[in-house]
């Protein structure tokens, strides 16, 4: 099969559709003109430039966009969208894109996931975020030793780590535990992943 | 003026010297910062990065509190804190979007939110450049700072509302009101790394190495900075930064706040200035050198 052939078989209509619901931007507005490409500062990490990630979305191309690795390593900077000459808020395209990555279970970058969910994790269980917690629970996730080990002395001299964790006062963190839960309950009921 | 303040997470541990100095120096300006009582985690990048919906509910209930409190204007150190809390009230003018959200709380949110902005932008709007200009006892003359603004403060832009989401100027102005010299910074609005310094070193160290680098070739004495998290990836992840690009830095790096209560003569206990990996003695000495009189 000849790779035009091949190529109108991979592409998703529906797919471009959805992307656009969920972003609410007009994925036809781009004209690749590269210059969210130009200015993005993790793209030396990309398996697929953020413009490629754009045409891709824009042919329908699915596990070209979904599977990419660049979608977890986008630091969210709003570069691309800053200077997009069509207006396309291509960062909310970015953050579409891995909220639907996650939802279809695929993760190509699960460090990432595991660090943010590690964070999330301690801020279920007192209300605001806590540092120490955030790196033992991602230690154990990723099965990783301490990744900045050679932080550790001059962060405790510097007391740049708090021990104790911060409980959100008044019943504080019981409701913002109440919140994560039926975030978590709508997620199964509506059948994504939380 | 009282404000209702909302310190974010990481005063509350890696960036308390932020939270001590903000105060010191909103003390001597005359603005009075009153912490919300029982305010939660924003829920960061991770919220967001995972939901919309749940970082819009954990931003709500901060938001919420606020407005029953009688709030008018909420001010945060934090411009991750402050995208976020912006981005929810934003989003929650859609009915829909404020159905779903109101559905994970405890009760609907209330109708009307106060406004949010920066520390910052807080104390610009307060006083001028006169209105810091009598604070000063000790002169930053001779002084050159990169002002370092990071990404999420100025973008996006109209959201934001903070002048030119590419060059920004308010650090520069209250700094040059203290009387530093303030260079002319490219990379001020070019993102550190952000939050990816533990799950992917190698990004933070490279981008976070090509801001020092840049502000060590202007001989910049430190820089300054309005971020907890930039503040940790060009301060304590300083030495992983030199080596991803190959150079040796001892770059002070300060927050905007910690080099504003230097000018108006604050002792560096009171500015937690013990709390910086690289220390910021050479800055001390070279402001005792000047004479350090206004
Ligand atoms: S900057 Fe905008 S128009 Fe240009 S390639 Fe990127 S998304 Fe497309
Ligand atoms: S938001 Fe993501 S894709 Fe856009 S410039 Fe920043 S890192 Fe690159």
């Amino acid at each position: 099969m000849n790779d035009a052939n091949n190529l109108s078989r991979m592409r998703d209509a529906a797919f471009t559709k959805d992307v656009e619901a969920q972003s609410g931007q007009k994925m036809s507005d781009c004209y690749q003109c590269g210059n969210c490409t130009a200015g993005c500062p993790a793209g030396f990490v990309y398996d697929r430039q953020v413009n490629q990630i754009m045409r891709a979305v824009q042919l329908g191309l699915k596990d070209e966009a979904l599977g990419s690795r660049s979608v977890w390593m986008c630091l969210s900077c709003s570069t691309c969208s800053l200077r997009c000459p069509n207006d396309i808020d291509v960062a909310a395209v970015m953050e579409t894109l891995r909220h639907m990555a996650r939802r279809g279970n695929r993760v190509t970058a699960p460090k990432v996931e595991n660090f943010w969910l590690s964070f999330l994790d301690t801020v279920r269980a007192f209300g605001r975020a806590y540092e120490i917690g955030t790196m033992a629970l991602y230690m154990l996730r990723s099965l990783r030793v301490f990744t900045d080990l050679d932080l550790v002395p001059v962060a405790l001299k510097k007391k740049k780590l708090g021990f104790r964790p911060h409980v959100v006062p008044h019943g504080g963190a019981a409701a913002v535990a109440r919140i994560m839960r039926r975030y978590k309950e709508r997620a199964v009921h509506e059948g994504v992943r939380p | 003026m009282t404000y209702a303040y909302y310190p974010g997470c990481s005063a509350k541990g890696s960036s308390a010297d932020y939270e001590k100095s903000t105060q010191a120096v909103c003390d001597v300006l005359g603005l009075t910062l009153v912490e919300m009582s029982d305010w939660n985690c924003c829920g960061s990048t991770p919220a967001h990065a995972v939901d919309t919906e749940l970082s819009a509910a954990l931003c709500a209930r901060n938001l919420d509190i606020a407005a029953r409190q009688g709030a008018k204007m909420l001010l945060t150190p934090c411009p991750s804190c402050l995208s976020n809390l912006k981005h929810a009230a934003n989003r929650l003018e859609k009915p829909e979007f404020r159905a779903r959200v109101d559905a994970l709380l405890d009760n609907p949110a209330a109708g009307n939110f106060p406004a949010v902005t920066s520390v910052m932008q807080g104390i610009a709007a307060h006083c001028d450049v006169n209105g810091i200009a009598k604070h000063i006892r000790k002169n930053l003359k001779g002084l050159k700072l990169a002002a370092y603004y990071g990404c999420l403060m100025s973008r996006p832009a109209k959201l934001m509302d903070f002048g030119d989401p590419e060059n920004p100027s308010l650090m520069e102005n209250l700094l040059t009101a203290c009387g530093a010299e303030m260079l002319n910074f490219p990379l001020k609005t070019v993102c550190c790394g952000a939050s990816y310094g533990i799950p992917e070193r190698a990004v933070t160290a490279r981008l976070s190495g090509r801001i020092l680098k840049l502000a060590a070739c202007m001989q910049a004495d430190a820089v300054a900075v309005a971020c907890p998290l930039c503040q940790m990836n060009l301060d304590l992840r300083q030495p992983q930064a030199a080596k991803a690009v190959d150079a040796f830095f001892n770059m002070p790096v300060l927050y905007f706040t910690q080099i504003m209560g230097l000018a108006f003569g604050l002792s560096p206990t009171a500015l937690g200035l013990e709390k910086l990996r690289v220390s910021a003695d050479s800055l001390l000495r070279k402001l005792e050198a000047e004479g350090g009189r206004s």
